[in-house]
């Protein structure tokens, strides 16, 4: 599978980055290697398998539904880049 | 007290009990040992010596306490841990000064159980590496040849527990990470049963596949540790509610290994093993069947889909997962931007380092429309196949056995230009974290041509840990062992 430059370009918009025209350019040739290695998958007829996705045996752990306060607010709030007494503050949404 | 630094977790934490020799004593060596060979292996992100000792005096103090197996003992823990003493980076600049609020369970644990914890380590950036060379901080290096990486990404828990910096380190394991570098280095290191221990603090890279385990000199210092960290947590819903044995018990029940069967899979001993890695497995082998094993061959008819699996599953959890990285909550955060959408795109950009990106996009990249059944269901389908695989092997065998790596410890440099072949090198690890079963790696002994550590995997059926640790101190009993590293002057 060829992986094209805009299609790199594409996939960085998703994920949030924001990448030099060199780096895509290098990420192209890099992804076509690694999905073109993740392809010989379709060499195996899979149909009917259940997929599996994870190996826990948990299902749906339930607990009662009850408050309870963990962490204080100005603690959790110091971890942040920018904050004030009550908010994380971020650049204008809008 | 001599050679404070050579003896074992079990021997250490014997004498702190008896009081033969104080904790002070115990940490000072280590921190010695820290300043002689630190310079050289890069193994530690942070450590506060200071406090240790100030800590270590108090408990002289107090004196031992019988119920805590590891009162007085030094370890690290990988920096991927949360730490309310320490910051954690997980390798990565983004996390550059994050001072979590909350600790981690198992760190708790470990704590409760009397252990000094002297530092963090050195790991590839959100554990994302097979060489620690993916670290935004410093590159590591291997106490047996200081040219060649520890493995990763738990390299720097790795090289320090083989430099006695430590008497353990707690690592984790996605696809290989404890079990790789443990190899590279010459040491134990378990991955227990997806469930057994919990991940609560741990920060999180492929939920499905992220195992904490421990990394020691001996097969029964990993015992202990894994009766202090082991069992069910309500922090972590996929943490199991089985009881846990006592590891350390378990391991007097066997002396011989006499009426079980040792399953070689023909697929993993067949081709791209170096003659040194094969030579020194074989003679793993060998040593199980002196020892009473009955070996048997064993088919795994899916093995050779198991990296293309891996890595799709593995990146499409990392790039949700590694979604939480905005610039908002925690870490740092472009300044310049002027709007929302530009600070995430800047901050990630600037802060994550190239494999982290790589990763996130292929991740993004076959979750996206029109990809995921193609990419993501198909890798999850033959993750069932592969599950299969192991299930029905252990209906004719009760362990299985497998090289680590296909060759001992490579190069700094070496193959970190071409992603493809570095993930390659995990041929042997990753299939275990797809079914989710126990594994352990244990030192066979040097390489005939590089003089470096080979290591052998014994894996065993889920929660069947006691079994892997068993087997593994009868063939620890055998092998000649690998000594003291060789690199480090």
């Amino acid at each position: 599978m060829k992986i094209t430059r805009e299609e790199v370009a594409r996939i960085a918009d998703l994920a949030r980055l924001e990448l030099k025209e060199e780096k895509v350019e290098k990420f192209a040739f890099q992804f076509s290697d690694i999905i073109g290695y993740m392809d010989k998958m379709n060499s195996l007829d899979t149909s009917g398998v259940e997929p599996l996705y994870s190996p826990s045996e948990n299902r749906s752990v339930m607990r009662e539904d009850k408050a309870k306060k963990d962490y204080r607010r100005k603690d959790l709030l110091s971890s942040a880049p920018d904050h004030d007494e009550e908010y994380l503050i971020v650049p204008k949404i809008l | 007290m001599k050679d404070i630094i050579n003896k074992s977790l079990l021997e250490i934490s014997k004498s702190l009990q008896m009081r033969q020799i104080k904790v002070r004593e115990v940490v000072e060596a280590c921190f010695d040992r820290i300043d002689q060979t630190e310079p050289k292996i890069n193994a530690l992100l942070c450590m506060d010596k200071e406090s240790c000792l100030s800590r270590a005096l108090e408990m002289d103090k107090s004196g031992p306490d019988p119920d805590k197996p590891l009162w007085g003992v030094p370890i690290t823990v990988k920096d991927v841990f949360c730490t309310k003493e320490f910051p954690t980076t997980c390798g990565s600049k983004i996390l550059e000064n994050f001072q979590p609020c909350y600790e981690a369970t198992l760190v708790e644990k470990l704590k409760n159980a009397g252990a000094v914890i002297l530092g963090k380590n050195n790991m590839d950036e959100f554990a994302m590496g097979s060489s620690t060379e993916n670290s935004a901080y410093k590159n590591s290096r291997n106490p047996w040849n200081l040219e060649c990486v520890p493995g990763g990404s738990s390299g720097g828990s790795a090289a320090s527990v083989a430099a006695g910096q430590c008497f353990a380190s707690v690592g984790t394991d996605t696809g290989g990470s404890i079990r790789q570098p443990a190899a590279f280095c010459g040491i134990t290191g378990l991955k227990p049963t997806y469930g057994r221990v919990s991940r609560f603090g741990l920060v999180a890279f492929g939920s499905s596949l992220d195992q904490a385990g421990p990394m020691t000199r001996t097969v029964a210092d990993s015992a202990l540790i894994m009766n202090v960290i082991s069992g069910h947590d309500p922090k972590d819903s996929t943490s199991a509610s089985r009881p846990v044995p006592d590891f350390l018990a378990a391991l007097e029940k066997r002396q011989d290994l006499k009426g079980m069967r040792i399953g070689l899979p023909t697929q993993y001993w067949m081709e791209g093993l170096s003659p040194e890695t094969l030579e020194s497995c074989r003679n793993a082998v060998d040593a199980a069947r002196d020892a009473g094993a009955v070996i048997v061959d064993v088919e795994m008819p899916h093995a050779r889909f198991g990296i293309a699996a891996y890595y799709i599953i593995a990146m499409a959890e990392a790039s949700s997962n590694l979604a939480r990285y905005d610039g908002v909550k925690y870490g740092v955060r472009d300044k310049s931007s002027a709007d929302l959408q530009e600070m995430y795109r800047k901050t990630r950009s600037r802060a994550l380092g190239e494999e982290v990106q790589r990763r996130i996009m292929i991740g993004t990249y076959v979750l996206s429309a029109g990809y995921y059944d193609a990419y993501y269901k198909k890798a999850a389908q033959i993750r069932r196949l592969i599950q299969q695989d192991y299930l029905r092997v252990f209906e004719s065998c009760d362990l299985v056995c497998a090289p680590v790596t296909p060759s001992p410890a490579f190069k700094i440099g070496e193959i970190i230009d071409d992603p493809l072949q570095m993930y390659l090198t995990d041929i042997f690890t990753t299939s275990l974290n797809l079914a989710g079963m126990p594994g352990m790696t244990i030192p066979v002994g040097l390489g005939r041509d590089t003089g470096l550590p080979v290591g052998v995997q014994l894996i065993a059926p889920a929660f069947e840990e006691a079994l892997t640790l068993q087997a593994g101190q009868v063939m620890e009993n055998a092998l000649p062992g690998v000594g003291t590293p060789t690199g480090l002057g």
